[in-house]
């Protein structure tokens, strides 16, 4: 471990776990984990976050913005070529942002709704001019994910989502690509010329391999096959069993800006749900610290609410909301009418159908726990599991069920993808939204408002207001909160030290020799 | 060789209206599943708006109606034409020709694995029938046919990549190890050792009781005792004239076991991260990518009718009395 503290070393590859492909490998057209882990390292983004967590330029040098929150301007880097050799300029940035993320790229299509048009008065400055102000914040925390730029001389005049650059992107990162072999592996090789100079990056290659089976992941690491498992791709029994290895480092560091939630969303259109005295009962039924220990090895927290305390901008802290009381559940229960007759009699006439979401065990195993939970306070739950697209149909355009577990990744600003949960007016089918008929015009007041606040302390107070409201009306109960874990060999350094690190573009990552 | 050619044809025309039936239900039996590739994807991204799904849903072909789909489906298959992968963004076929070598070589290898040391196992077993080799044997071959695979494929895996260290936990070949020739064979072969293994270890224990069983009718019949009358050594008795006979039925099984396998190698494909058939047909189904899937199902149903035809030409090589009727 001498080598950890030791200066960077030049070569080797680093090989890389994915669990699942992605259709595409091009951010500007798909934000999510499973697209930054591999193409972030080829295609970079205008903005990404520093060790504190604050933004700082990649692509873009600075920027400023006018005070009345429509015009953002970014001074573009000199001197960054293209894969290709070609010269990145303001021309590839309008592009990107007004073909793809304007267009096309998932949660880009709502933050960048407002944006008029990019104007390049010359070649290495970008002016957004948005029809309603936008908070300089919001947009500077967004772009790490939602504003990754791709060359317009690539794209220009195809048809941008089957462009064969999408699966063999071609960026200014420091790695370059070179194979990408479906249900194998995808490889990428250093780029002599990246801009940053001074030797970066100094890995020669990276392969990402695709092992679909969580236990033959472990394997793959435990034989030293692979270096790194981001984003927890492992089981949470092999990731326990591989924290006591003195050859991994396993840690949910590096993963702050990935912090999301696991949740139970109630339907308040069934009638039982519809009185907030239930919806609160249910979550003090639940012994969440139990669940945490034993369910998720104690890799996960408390939830507060709808903001987690990894958003350094906008948390406040705050107790857990519904400690657990099952005594208190029971008479909340009875107050709003639900007795029952006996010990083993049920509160409600049916039971309540819940789906759990097939996001992986934290989800899976929540809703176990719930049925379980809600078992001893009378109230019987019938589990109907489903796949994800069956199970996307039947919660968000169905509407068909009662109780559903959840997955609510936080991304930077709560405008972004988080708000979207409690507003009122997503169309039906908008997975990810409000789809359990809650309805508060006092909380869309609220949403709306923040939305385009451009005091940054008026902004942190409205989200105030929101979380409380969140919180009393319940119809998604935050219920843990927790980061993605990291498995990785100890001879990989100066890694994990960036709050979306396994997202970034890794240009100063070396291998210790083994 | 004319008959066989007229044989074939015949054999083709016969199967077309059940391969019709099979991808027409299929299709059918699909639009049952609630979701579609665009929910797939949106899991996949983690969000989208409903606008976005409207358009990729557009993209996709998918905003006409289930009449209207199968039958642009149907009339594409008529030129041979299997569309384009949702998944992939490539033509179906083409996706498909890269992953059928993968799955052809190591079913072949277990499939070849499984028979031979099965019928090995159940001829060495029937000759001492009822002593420790055959209780042996037969033991194994339970426990063999017990186990399940995918947990085989991972027991396998804890033993001999992770703690043994001898091969490879995973995946087709090296990556970036710029192997060639005979070194890239050899690294091919390693890595398909223990897929092989699980794969092949139930089918071999089906193979070696049912050679057990037929060798020891097969010996008890008239034709043995006169063989062995005429004083034919032990060898030949059982070379000549018993083996050839006990093998019909373990042809018949192989041809209706192919098709077991093919289902079986979805598991292991899935457990060794091979870039096979099998996997690529769990993802379609995860995904919903009603057009590669189909295709998969051609091509798998065209393989077994193709097996079984080879059966039958094996039975008319063993048996000439099946020939003549054929």
């Amino acid at each position: 471990m001498a080598a950890a503290q030791g200066t960077p070393q030049r070569g080797g590859t680093l090989t890389v776990q994915i669990n699942s492909e992605q259709r595409v490998l091009n951010p500007a057209i798909q934000a999510s984990t499973g697209v930054y882990v591999m193409a972030s390292k080829m295609v970079e983004p205008l903005v990404d976050l520093d060790a504190q967590g604050e933004p700082v330029g990649v692509l873009a040098e600075s920027w400023e913005s006018a005070p009345d929150g429509l015009t953002h301007s970014f001074r573009l880097r000199r001197g960054v070529t293209w894969h290709d050799g070609k010269d990145f300029t303001s021309k590839d940035v309008a592009f990107s942002a007004m073909e793809c993320w304007k267009k096309i790229l998932n949660y880009g299509t709502t933050l960048y709704q407002f944006l008029d048009r990019v104007e390049t008065p010359d070649a290495h400055t970008a002016i957004f001019k948005f029809s309603r102000p936008m908070p300089q914040g919001l947009l500077l925390r967004a772009l790490p994910d939602l504003g990754h730029v791709i060359p317009a001389h690539v794209y220009e005049g195809t048809d941008i989502r089957a462009n064969p650059a999408n699966t063999a992107p071609i960026g200014t990162g420091p790695f370059k690509f070179v194979q990408y072999e479906r249900g194998q592996f995808l490889m990428a090789e250093r780029n002599p010329n990246y801009w940053r100079g001074n030797g970066l990056p100094y890995l020669d290659r990276i392969v990402w391999r695709f092992i679909p089976d969580r236990a033959a992941g472990a394997a793959a690491i435990e034989s030293g096959q692979v270096q790194l498992s981001p984003y927890s791709s492992l089981s949470l029994s092999d990731i326990a069993r591989l924290s006591k290895d003195p050859r991994f480092t396993v840690s949910t560091k590096g993963n702050e800006a990935n912090t999301a939630h696991t949740v139970m969303e109630m339907n308040l259109r069934r009638q039982e749900l519809s009185d907030v005295r239930v919806r609160r009962a249910l979550c003090h039924a639940l012994d969440l610290e139990f669940f945490i220990e034993n369910f998720l090895y104690g890799y996960a927290k408390l939830g507060t609410g709808p903001i987690p305390s990894s958003s350094a901008a906008f948390y406040v802290p705050r107790p857990a909301p519904y400690p657990f009381d099952r005594a208190r559940a029971e008479r909340m229960l009875d107050e709003a009418g639900f007795r029952r007759a006996s010990r083993g009699a049920q509160r409600f006439a049916q039971p309540l159908k819940l789906l759990p979401a097939p996001w992986g065990e934290y989800t899976l195993n929540f809703a176990t726990f719930i049925q379980q939970s809600l078992r001893e306070i009378g109230v019987r739950v019938e589990i109907e599991a489903r796949d994800a697209p069956g199970f996307l149909t039947g919660v968000y355009r169905d509407h068909n069920f009662d109780l559903t577990t959840g997955w609510h990744q936080y991304r930077s600003d709560p405008a972004v993808s988080t708000t979207v949960w409690f507003r009122t007016g997503s169309p039906v089918g908008a997975p990810w939204t409000n789809q359990y008929g809650y309805n508060n015009p006092e909380m869309d007041r609220v949403i709306d408002a923040a939305a385009t606040e451009l005091d940054a302390g008026h902004r942190k107070a409205l989200y105030q207001d929101f979380v409380r409201i969140a919180i009393e009306d319940v119809p998604v109960h935050m219920a843990v909160e927790h980061a993605f874990i990291s498995v990785y060999s100890k001879r990989l350094m100066s890694s994990h030290n960036t709050p979306r690190w396994a997202s970034s573009s890794w240009a100063d990552v070396w291998l210790a020799p083994a | 060789m004319r008959r066989l050619g007229l044989l074939a044809l015949r054999r083709l025309a016969q199967s077309l209206p059940v391969l019709a039936i099979i991808m027409v239900g299929l299709f059918l039996l699909l639009q049952l599943a609630p979701g579609d590739t665009v929910d797939a994807l949106m899991a996949q991204m983690g969000g989208g708006s409903a606008e976005d799904a409207a358009r990729l849903r557009a993209a996709y072909g998918l905003d006409a109606g289930v009449a209207v789909q199968l039958g642009r489906y149907l009339l594409r298959l008529v030129s041979l034409d299997l569309g384009q992968s949702a998944i992939y963004g490539k033509p179906v076929a083409t996706v498909i020709a890269e992953r059928l070598a993968v799955t052809a070589l190591f079913m072949s290898a277990a499939l070849a694995f499984a028979f031979s040391a099965g019928l090995v196992l159940g001829v060495l077993a029937a000759r001492r029938v009822n002593g420790w080799p055959d209780t042996l044997i037969s033991t194994l071959g339970l426990v063999f046919y017990a186990i399940p695979s995918f947990w085989l494929g991972l027991m396998l895996i804890v033993l001999f990549s992770v703690h043994l260290g001898w091969l490879p936990p995973g995946g087709f070949e090296s990556v970036g190890a710029g192997l060639t020739g005979f070194a890239r064979v050899l690294d091919i072969a390693s890595h398909l050792v223990l897929p092989t293994l699980s794969l092949a270890l139930i089918f071999l224990a089906i193979y070696l009781r049912l050679m057990r069983a037929s060798m020891l009718e097969v010996m008890n019949l008239d034709f043995v005792r006169t063989a062995r009358a005429k004083g034919l050594p032990e060898g030949k008795v059982l070379w000549r004239h018993v083996l050839r006979n006990a093998l019909l039925p373990m042809v018949t099984f192989v041809g209706l076991q192919f098709s077991t396998m093919l289902g079986g190698s979805v598991v292991v494909e899935s457990v060794f991260s091979l870039p096979g058939l099998g996997r690529l047909a769990f993802e379609s189904v995860v995904q919903r990518d009603l057009n590669t899937l189909l295709g998969i199902v051609l091509v798998s149903a065209v393989l077994v009718i193709l097996v079984n035809f080879v059966v039958d030409l094996l039975y008319a090589r063993l048996d000439p009395r099946i020939g003549g009727a054929a």
